[in-house]
């Protein structure tokens, strides 16, 4: 029996570590996809005191510093978190079981996908969420960006150095990420913004090598490209709460007080996937709840 | 330790081999490659003398990256007497990594 299990090994479960480390608290962290969301951030230029950084780079840190003051992390996916009396029971996808008084959840957002006739189809084949891991597979060519907020356009800044032409589609008419990266893109020559515009279909043979668009561009609802390059945020990875009803907002994120309570007793929640950060899924946000989630699990913990 | 196949080995470690070869095809800039990479490292420890670990640098291996028609980063691919039988993308966990072994 643990007193404590953090689910996510992103910004959030592992500063929720470094905290329960340095409390004291018996602890283990198991997450699927470490360093969470922000490793697929080409820069990360908004983190006190470490700017220009990649965000692979900053969640090393990150996890290097949990790592070092000797938390286990395990690399899995944890499937089901039941209610015992002693606390709760927690089931990898593998079968593995885990007892711990106190659940810290932290397992972020899965990427959105666009949802669109092609988009699995072309997965890996030149439809790509990770703008960072696949630019340079792009060289020279003619590539589609879609998203309007920081990973989309900062994404856009850093593909535009490799392509011969970038598009930017965004289904609204004001881009919404930070003034910095907007000034950024806008220097770009070789960048196109469409505005008001979805893609509908991504075709092609082998490989993509166009995209249908629900509005004209150039009297034509079809564009060439190489790449398609999804870029719209995240849902909520929340799935696993479900049947313990902790409580959430309708769009799925969880519902926390202050102290990053959830409304179960000996739950916590951190991060991305809280509802208070919907609109502001920044690292600098998800370590400070991780913080105080470990901090109201420590007070639990010693009661 | 994970294995380095590069073009000049790929051949004779990967596609000669009489072990299950698992291969991460990343590079260096890339965040979830650096994040899978512990993992892979750990896989390598683990089914040492079991299954054959190890990674292709798509930098310095664009051939290889190419043949295997690599556009995405990470991608994981295992092979079984020189033949492709799995192949998953992006930084998953270890667990989704013992199935596609366990699957060839």
């Amino acid at each position: 029996m643990h007193d404590l299990i953090i689910v996510g090994a992103g910004p959030a479960g592992l500063s929720a570590s470094i905290y329960a480390s340095r409390y004291g608290i018996d602890h283990l962290i198991i997450g699927e996809s470490m360093g969470g969301t922000i490793a697929w951030a080409h820069k990360v230029d908004n983190f006190p005191g470490l700017p220009g950084l990649t965000g692979g780079e900053l969640a090393q840190k990150i996890a290097d510093h949990a790592k070092s003051l000797g938390v286990e992390i395990k690399a899995k996916e944890v499937s089901k978190i039941e209610k015992t009396d002693g606390g709760f029971s927690l089931t990898t996808s593998d079968g593995e079981s885990f007892e711990t008084r106190a659940v810290i959840i932290a397992t972020g957002t899965r990427r959105r996908e666009l949802g669109v006739r092609g988009e699995k189809t072309f997965a890996g084949k030149g439809v790509s969420y990770c703008t960072t891991c696949d630019a340079p597979f792009f060289k020279g060519k003619i590539v589609a960006v879609v998203g309007g907020a920081n990973a989309a356009c900062s994404g856009v800044v850093h593909i535009s150095d490799f392509a011969k032409q970038v598009f930017l589609l965004y289904r609204k008419s004001n881009l919404r990420a930070e003034k910095a990266w907007i000034d950024e893109l806008k220097k770009k020559d070789n960048v196109e913004i469409l505005y008001e515009t979805n893609v509908s279909e991504i075709k092609g043979s082998d490989k993509v090598e166009r995209i249908i668009l629900d509005k004209d561009y150039n009297g034509k609802k079809e564009l060439e490209v190489d790449g398609v390059f999804i870029e719209i945020g995240g849902v909520p990875a929340a799935a696993l709460i479900k049947e313990l009803r902790v409580e959430c907002d309708e769009a799925g994120y969880v519902k926390t007080d202050e102290k990053m309570k959830t409304n179960i007793k000996g739950i916590f929640s951190a991060g991305d996937i809280n509802s208070t950060n919907r609109e502001f899924q920044q690292v600098v946000v998800a370590c400070s709840e991780g913080a105080i989630a470990s901090f109201s699990a420590y007070n639990f913990l010693k009661k | 330790m994970a294995k380095v196949f590069t073009t000049e080995n790929f051949q004779e470690e990967v596609i000669n081999s009489e072990k299950l070869v698992l291969v991460d095809f990343s590079a260096n800039w890339c965040g979830p490659c650096q994040m899978i990479g512990s993992v892979i490292e750990e896989l390598a420890e683990e089914l040492e003398g079991k299954v054959s670990v190890g990674k292709v640098n798509v930098d310095e291996n664009q051939e290889l990256a190419q043949k295997y028609s690599v556009m995405s980063i990470p991608t994981i691919i295992v092979f079984k007497n020189g033949k492709q039988t799995g192949k998953v993308l992006g930084a998953v966990g270890k667990d989704q990594l013992l199935e596609l072994i366990s699957k060839a």
